[in-house]
């Protein structure tokens, strides 16, 4: 359950509106069922009393949208930022993707959220969702209503929360929180692990189901560029779809190490994927690699930080022995 | 090279200042390397994109290797250094994906050193020789 | 109307795949997903699959042909080879119907020979749907989920699987596994066909009507206002056009293969910036003018040039998948499309 009730944050929203610090307000939008939330612009406290939504499964991350909301214009706009969107929003800042002067960031505390596939496992037409405590309640069309445990249907990257901390806001509602130990390269080690073979046959299974509907490029608020290399017919690259394995592979190996520094492992590639590739898996490798090789670094915990990849010091370890640390390592 | 009568295909990306000068300089000498190495002349080591090192495995290559100048002395002075980050990142990412990390490689070779460049393909090309065919990266549209 | 009992269904699989090639949907690690059945796979129970069975005859990409060049001589080489016969076992009547859709376009002269040689190869056998989920709204569409459509017509209750013949094609292949299957009485079929009416009756999208859309209403919702506030959080991904039965655009490309050049098709998606492009740029500029085409077409293009037949099937695949949960029933139901508004 979050901690924070919706009408906290509608009213702090229509204040906003009405005092005139802000013209328009990002936030979730009502669906037809209690998970399908969508982005939206809300103008007026009639607007955000209708349909504004702050549930368990607001996961959309508003910091990309703020890019064409800035350029629209005059006026402000009011953006809730959950802890994780936070450094997703100083990464844009640092790049200089919008006009800071033109947003009134509202940070909101996350107690995580929900996956509705890991929901579907297991309720065959969900008609409610409901969150008490420890445990979400679902109604379904054929077997009344469920009892399902909270922390089972958290998706990776709210189960291995890297942070509960805001690192950018005008305003705070709630708690802070703090940093989390998020063991998030669990994955990663059980991965380097496995032998060359075993790790081939682990992403040839998992790429092969890509379909190149490119989500994960679209959402991801370090994939901002105007004209992706994908897109561009005269790139010599560009593919609409994968008409072999390696072009999938080499989309995600591109993708990835085009975002390496830059990526704040938000991890929203992974949850709109629409065939359930772990494609996290692939930007936390490069995480990790660079807080091992170069020292910790996390993108967008700071303004203007300069990433690893654009940065060097004469003593930096060599591309072959690189690849051994990262077997040693794990 | 051969290993039981396969040869395989190298692509090296030579920067122009130093490496590029080496492979000359191998020329002049009379030394030896596999005519299986192509290479591809770049103003520096660090032009090399890693859309280049696939594409170049697209394409058939079984091998790519990077040779810049050493580090500190690159023309544009620090084009190295970040080849070197980079490389260090993406070849581990390739490991990461199970491809065999002995396909790629990166090697600084100045100008004077015509006998490292030799030695160094030689080294290489035996090494890719023995892994045999690129399978993981291969493209099969671009199989004769 | 015959039937078999649910533990003799591997043999009846083995009996289809003993003749020709066999597909059902099987469970995954990542839902269900058509596979070709080989000994040990088990039938899925899933709704929908992730992908729609449309990939059997529109994959995803295709060789169409091959370029040869020597000196200043170019070889077509023409890469189509016989389809083998084939079933697609357990397809829901939203996906049977997906079919009839994409045949107009395909098949209507001159007919698309590379789909053409697929589907004529195929014998559809369907599955009634005995949970639809609250994502359903095929009836919307006049989809009977509880008697789908197709060559042959599955029933699968508690113990035994019903199998019914509906074309030639499909009596053909029932009376080549009657060794397998018995007579059977259709009363467990009605039952189930009247239990699966009125669950249909209840689902949350059930009073979903699409009257208010069809065939010439271009005029009528083309500048519709609406449109700006449902593509305001369009990423402009692919998400919706990939999984959907019945978008049917692609592209032809030239790949260079470095000894000649592939030319072959693949999906593409309106809601692509790329899509369409001509020397002059690209038609549709915004991401409103890409939104407003997909769902224009499923609505009112497509029906004004197929008879008044909808291009959405209501599988609700988009309404599960879309990264940002836009899909056509917040459409609808925005535009007008509830029958009481």
């Amino acid at each position: 359950m979050q901690e924070i009730k919706r009408e906290i944050l509608t009213a702090k929203a229509a204040e906003l509106l009405e005092n005139g610090t802000v013209t328009r307000v990002l936030g979730w939008k009502r669906g037809e069922f209690d998970y399908d939330v969508t982005p939206a612009v809300f103008e007026s406290a009639a607007e955000l009393e209708e349909g504004f939504v702050w549930n368990d499964f607001c996961g959309a991350n508003f910091s990309k949208y703020l890019i064409k909301e800035t350029a629209k214009g005059e006026g402000k706009v009011l953006v809730f930022l959950k802890p994780c969107d936070t450094y997703s929003f100083n990464q844009l800042l640092t790049e200089h993707r919008f006009d800071r002067e033109k947003v009134y960031a509202v940070g909101v505390p996350c107690a995580g959220m929900l996956d509705i596939s890991r929901i579907k496992e297991s309720a065959e037409g969900v008609l409610a969702v409901r969150t008490e405590g420890d445990q979400v309640l679902v109604d379904t069309l054929y077997d009344g209503t469920l009892t399902l445990d909270r922390a089972e249907l958290l998706p990776d990257r709210c189960k291995h929360c890297k942070s509960k901390k805001h690192v950018a806001y005008d305003e705070l509602l709630g708690e802070e929180g703090e940093v989390l130990d998020s063991h998030r390269f669990d994955e990663v080690e059980a991965l380097e692990k496995m032998t060359p073979d075993e790790r081939f046959a682990f992403w040839q299974n998992e790429l092969s189901r890509c379909i190149r509907c490119n989500a994960c490029r679209d959402v991801c608020p370090a994939c901002t560029c105007e004209k992706c290399v994908f897109d561009n017919p005269e790139s010599g690259v560009e593919n609409k779809a994968a008409a072999t394995s390696f072009e999938e592979k080499m989309f995600h190996i591109i993708r990835a190490f085009h975002v390496v520094g830059r990526c704040t492992d938000c991890g929203e590639c992974s949850r709109v994927c629409p065939q359930h590739i772990p494609l996290h898996l692939l930007n936390r490798k490069f995480i990790k690699d660079i807080d091992n090789f170069y020292g910790e670094y996390q993108a967008g915990a700071e303004v203007g930080s300069r990433a690893p990849i654009v940065n060097y010091t004469e003593g930096d370890l060599e591309p072959g022995e690189a690849v051994k640390r990262g077997e040693t390592h794990a | 090279m051969q290993v039981n009568g396969y040869k395989p295909l190298i692509v090296a990306f030579c920067c122009n200042w130093c490496s590029y000068a080496g492979a000359d300089l191998a020329g002049n000498n009379r030394l030896n390397y596999p005519a299986d190495v192509k290479i591809i002349r770049v103003p520096c080591s660090c032009r090399v994109n890693p859309m280049f090192i696939l594409r170049a495995f697209q394409r058939g290559a079984d091998g790519v290797i990077i040779c810049g100048c050493h580090p500190g002395d690159c023309h544009y002075t620090s084009g190295n250094y970040y080849t070197r980050r980079r490389m260090a990142l993406l070849f581990s990412m390739l490991d990461y994906l199970g491809i065999e990390k002995e396909r790629t490689r990166v090697e600084w070779v100045s100008a004077a050193e015509g006998a490292k460049f030799a030695a160094t393909m030689n080294d290489f090309v035996e090494t890719v020789a023995a892994l045999g065919e690129n399978k993981r990266l291969e493209d099969l549209r671009c199989k004769k | 109307m015959r039937k078999v009992s649910l533990d003799k269904l591997d043999q009846l699989f083995a009996g289809i795949a003993s003749r020709e090639a066999l597909y059902l949907p099987v469970d995954t690690a990542a839902g269900a997903k058509f596979e070709r059945w080989a000994e040990g796979k088990q039938l899925s129970d899933a709704l929908n699959t992730v992908r729609s069975p449309k990939d059997f005859f529109f994959p995803q990409t295709e060789n169409l042909m091959d370029f040869k060049m020597e000196g200043k001589k170019i070889e077509i080489i023409d890469t189509r080879t016989e389809s083998e016969d084939f079933v697609i076992f357990g397809v829901r009547g939203c996906d049977v119907k997906s079919f009839e859709v994409l045949d107009h376009v395909f098949l209507s002269e001159p007919a698309d020979t590379y789909y053409k040689n697929r589907r004529d190869h195929a014998t559809i056998v369907s599955m009634a749907c005995l949970k639809p989920v609250e994502t359903c709204f095929c009836g919307t569409f006049g989809i009977d989920a509880s008697n789908p459509e197709g060559d042959i017509v599955c029933h699968k209750t508690a113990d035994a699987l019903y199998l019914d013949a509906k074309t030639e094609k499909g009596e053909k292949l029932l009376a080549a596994l009657s060794d397998l299957t018995e007579e059977a009485d259709a009363a467990p079929v009605e039952e189930q066909k009247a239990l699966i009416k009125e669950r249909l009756a209840k689902l949350p999208l059930a009073d979903l009507k699409a009257d208010a859309f069809g065939s010439g209403k271009t005029d009528e919702f083309f500048d519709a206002p609406e449109w700006k506030e449902l593509s305001e959080s369009c990423l402009g991904c692919g998400t919706c056009t990939f999984v959907c039965p019945t978008c049917q655009c692609y592209d032809i490309k030239d790949f260079n293969t470095g000894h000649g050049v592939k030319r072959f098709r693949c999906w593409d998606s309106c809601m692509y910036s790329e899509f369409t492009k001509m020397s002059a740029g690209q038609p549709r500029l915004t991401q409103l003018e890409r939104f407003r085409q997909r769902f224009m077409h499923k609505l009112v293009y497509y029906p004004t040039n197929y008879d008044g037949l909808f291009s959405c099937v209501g599988c609700g695949r988009c309404v599960a998948k879309c990264p940002i949960q836009m899909n056509i029933v917040k459409v609808m139901k925005k535009l007008g499309g509830r029958a009481n508004v």
